[in-house]
Order: C-alpha cells, then sequence, then structure tokens
C-alpha cells in the first residue's frame, strides 16, 4: 500500500502540465526583463488573447541566434544594425520601432578621470582611456555592448589594458562588479535605475548625446523559413505592443517617479 | 535588513507563491529526470559490474569521465538535437520543463552507471554465480543483485538527483528561464545573482539546500523500512 502511494506520488510529480494554452515564445534582452517593464506590458496581452508570453531573456546577441535557429517567434531587441541583417538575411519579418531610451555612462561618485566635463561620449571615454581609470566592459554580444564598442570607435580608441575589464556578463552583474572595483560602466539606463539603490558609491557620470540614444525594435520570426514558427500569435503580440494601449503601458512604467522608456510606435507626442 | 536565513525562512512561511512554484518544478524536474536516468543506468550498471568482456576498464575509465563534463556543454549538445534548426526540433520541447528533463537525464545517467557498477563491484562474485548454478535467468539475477546492494543502488540514484538538481548549466540553455515555467531554483539563483540581490539569492540556496535534504531523507527511510 505504502509502495503504491509512493509509486502515485511520483507519477503525479513527473507527469507534464498538460495545459494546452498557446505559449508564445519571445527572446529579448536583459534590460526589458530586470527592469520590470515586460511583466506589466504582458499581463494585459495575456488576458486578453489567452497566449502565454515565454519570455527568455539573454544578450541581444544570443536573442537572435536564438531567432536565426527559429527558436523563438518573437523577438524584442536593441541593436538596429543586427536587427536590419536579421530582416535582410530573410530570418524576421514585419519589425517595428517600440521604445527607447538611452544610455549612460555610470562610474564612481568621486569621477576620478573627470569625464562629467567631457563634451560627448567619445570624449568622456578619452578621459578615462587616459587616465587608465578601471572600466568595466559586458564584452559579450549584447546590444550594450556594441554601442560601448561604437563609442570607442567615435574616440579613434581600441580600449585595452589591465584598466579595462571584458566581464563577458549581463548588465546587472557588470553594474554590480562595477560597484565593487570602482570602475566606469556603460549601462542602458533601465537597468541602472532598477538596481542604482544597491550601487552605493555609483552615479551617472556622462548622460544626454543623441549618440547614446536606444531603440528597441520588435521583429517576427520569418514563418517561410520555419513554419513551426507561431506568426500569428507573433504578430498579435507586435500589435499589442505597438498599438495605443500597449504603448501607453509603456510610456506609464516608472520607477521611482522616473519615465524608463518612450514609446515610439507611434508618432505623436502627449 | 534580515540575513539570507530569516529571508529563506520567510519565503517559505509566509507563503511566497513564486518561490514555491520555483522549488516545485526544481523538484518535479529533477526527480523526473534522474528517474529516467536511473532505469537504464542501473541496469547497464549491473551489466558492467558482473560481465566481464573485453574493453571493460575503458568503459568505466569513460563513464567516470563523463561525470566530469561541464553542465553547459551537455546542454549545447541536447541544444543542436533539440533546436527547430536540429535533428529533434519537430518535437517542439526546446525553452520546456521536457528539455530540461532530457538534459538532467543525460547529466544524470553516467553517474548511475557509475556509482551501481562500483557498488556491485564489491558484491560477493559468487552470489551472481550461485544465483546461475541454482538455474536462474538473467533477469532475474540482475534484480536480486539490485536487490541485495539496494542501500549503494539507492545511493547512486541519490547521487544522480545531487548532481542534477544543482546543475544551472542545463536548466538555463535548454529551459531559458522563464518564469512561471521553466524558472528552477538555481536558474533563479543566477538570475537574483546578476540582479545584484545576493540576500535573495543565498535565501533561495538554503531552500535548495532542504529540498535535497528532504528528498534524500525519504528515499532513506523508505529503503529501511522494506
Amino acid at each position: 500500500m505504502k509502495r503504491l502511494i509512493a509509486a502515485a506520488l511520483l507519477l503525479w510529480a513527473i507527469l507534464p502540465l498538460s495545459a494546452q494554452t498557446v505559449r508564445l515564445r519571445l527572446a529579448t534582452t536583459t534590460s526589458t526583463q530586470d527592469s520590470g517593464l515586460l511583466p506589466v506590458l504582458n499581463a494585459p496581452f495575456e488576458k486578453m488573447t489567452g497566449i502565454t508570453v515565454d519570455v527568455i531573456a539573454v544578450g541581444t546577441g544570443a536573442a537572435i541566434t536564438l531567432g536565426v535557429k527559429g527558436d523563438v517567434d518573437v523577438l524584442l531587441v536593441h541593436d538596429r544594425k543586427a536587427e536590419d541583417k536579421f530582416v535582410a538575411d530573410g530570418y524576421g519579418v514585419n519589425r517595428r520601432d517600440v521604445m527607447h531610451n538611452d544610455f549612460i555612462l555610470v562610474g564612481p561618485a568621486d569621477d576620478p578621470a573627470g569625464a562629467a566635463s567631457a563634451g560627448s561620449a567619445g570624449a568622456a571615454f578619452a578621459k578615462i582611456a587616459a587616465a587608465r581609470a578601471a572600466f568595466v566592459s559586458r564584452g559579450d554580444a549584447s546590444g550594450t555592448y556594441v554601442k560601448e564598442m561604437d563609442v570607442w570607435g567615435k574616440a579613434g580608441l581600441k580600449p585595452a589594458g589591465t584598466w579595462y575589464k571584458e566581464a563577458g556578463q549581463g548588465m546587472g552583474a557588470v553594474l554590480t562588479m562595477s560597484g565593487d572595483l570602482r570602475a566606469y560602466t556603460l549601462s542602458d539606463r533601465a537597468t541602472w535605475l532598477s538596481m542604482k539603490d544597491k550601487l552605493s558609491g555609483l552615479k551617472v557620470v556622462f548622460e544626454g548625446d543623441p549618440f547614446l540614444f536606444n531603440p528597441y525594435g520588435v521583429i517576427a520570426v520569418n514563418p517561410q523559413k520555419y513554419p513551426k514558427a507561431k506568426y500569428m500569435a507573433a504578430m498579435q503580440y507586435i500589435a499589442w505592443v505597438t498599438s495605443v494601449e500597449g504603448q501607453k503601458v509603456i510610456r506609464e512604467y516608472s520607477i521611482g517617479g522616473q519615465q524608463l522608456f518612450t514609446p515610439d510606435a507611434i508618432n505623436q507626442t502627449p | 535588513m534580515r540575513g539570507p536565513f530569516g529571508k529563506a525562512l520567510e519565503l517559505l512561511f509566509t507563503g511566497d507563491r513564486e518561490v514555491w512554484f520555483i522549488a516545485w518544478t526544481s523538484l518535479r524536474i529533477s526527480l523526473s529526470s534522474s528517474i529516467i536516468a536511473s532505469v537504464p543506468g542501473i541496469a547497464l550498471g549491473v551489466l558492467v559490474a558482473l560481465r566481464r568482456f573485453r574493453g571493460r576498464r575503458v568503459v568505466l575509465a569513460v563513464l567516470n569521465a563523463l561525470m566530469s563534463l561541464p553542465t553547459v556543454v551537455v546542454g549545447l549538445i541536447v541544444y543542436s538535437f533539440i533546436s527547430r534548426s536540429g535533428p529533434l526540433g519537430g518535437l517542439g520541447i526546446l525553452f520546456t520543463p521536457a528539455a530540461i528533463v532530457v538534459g538532467q537525464a543525460v547529466l544524470g545517467l553516467p553517474v548511475v552507471v557509475s556509482m551501481t557498477a562500483s557498488s556491485l563491484s564489491r558484491l560477493d562474485p559468487l552470489f551472481s554465480e550461485a544465483l546461475t548454478t541454482l538455474g536462474a535467468r538473467p533477469g532475474s539475477i540482475l534484480w536480486m543483485s539490485v536487490r541485495e546492494a539496494r542501500g549503494p543502488v539507492l545511493s547512486s540514484c541519490l547521487a544522480a538527483f545531487g548532481r542534477v538538481v544543482g546543475e544551472v548549466g542545463v536548466a538555463m540553455m535548454l529551459g531559458g528561464n522563464i518564469r512561471g515555467y521553466t524558472r528552477t531554483l538555481t536558474t533563479a539563483i543566477a538570475l537574483e545573482t546578476s540582479k545584484g540581490d545576493f540576500v535573495l539569492g543565498l535565501a533561495l540556496g538554503i531552500i535548495l539546500l532542504a529540498v535535497a535534504l528532504g528528498v534524500n531523507g525519504v528515499l532513506h527511510s523508505v529503503v529501511r523500512h522494506e
């Protein structure tokens, strides 16, 4: 009897959940999830359509690879060049602008390199390199890393040396490392705002250069390439995040009174 | 600020639904994968232990080496099979709990085979000879050997459970750390750590330890009472 109960319990435990809901796989960057936006943005969509959104939060590079391999149905990423290539290569269709925020240079509160007084992002980076002040780089294929490389390119520099540390980790981990090492790093504003309370000793050193613009796009995986991709659900999702209601959710999402993302899909200022 | 131990107790006893669900997901997935690894694993282990065949030492060495395979590598190999662009892509199991179960079963199998083989080789060789003389069929020799060495065999299954419940590579790669679906205790710890919430990370680690202790305790008591 005891064995029978044990066996029944085991069977119950290992049987998979067999609820037949439609699951839409969304590959996205860590910033949209860690900032807390996605749960808020997806909940009304899930309620309205009955589709469950499975969020796979990785760097933009990894997210696009998942799309190329057909392992997800829709992407929400921030690397315009890679996005355009993804569409041009035939892996993605129906790309739409969704929203933007900006990148900021975060660093020690006393700003040892004096980067705050720089006139542009490139000049701020050049000051850090000249002072050989510690800088933590994402060192991965993320959208933030791509932007960081663009800024170094603008400064006409190729960063190298013991002061320049390639972490190979996500934005949150890199911000934590920067706090511990009293180092500079380039961060998206959303992740910074959601974590800054845990990062004593760091502050926003430089911001506001238009070059640090950080736009996010949404792209469906091409159903002609991957017939099993859930194209209809993906298009419903794209329709939702670019709709008047979806854009309102994005505009109204804030942490500590600060708006994190500015909606872009509908061109009108509120 | 409360320490990680207090935080763990708070999460468990205030009935934090998300944490309970994550713990449950971890337990369910890792139990499934260790059982799936154990059934063929024990049989293969008995075979390796009782049969004398050419290349037996090589097989044992390879099995031991497989135990040190990084979990991320196992994740990558299984990923290349079950990706939509891979040979088993039609199953569509990537980023589901089933994918983690498959990956963890691959991870646990060498542990079960290797440890079962080493524990049975300590059985008196006369045991299986005597059974053969008494006219037992191979199937019942296998069964009786396992019964005789049930303590060590159970230990090998529990070692496999220990390996899979605490691993993060396979669960992250094949499960995708999807909230409310494939998020396990280990991937949740990795996520909270990356977000800088070390206290919550440690608290989840303590819960993971409690789950592992619970499984070990229950299975040991079941075997002792037989």
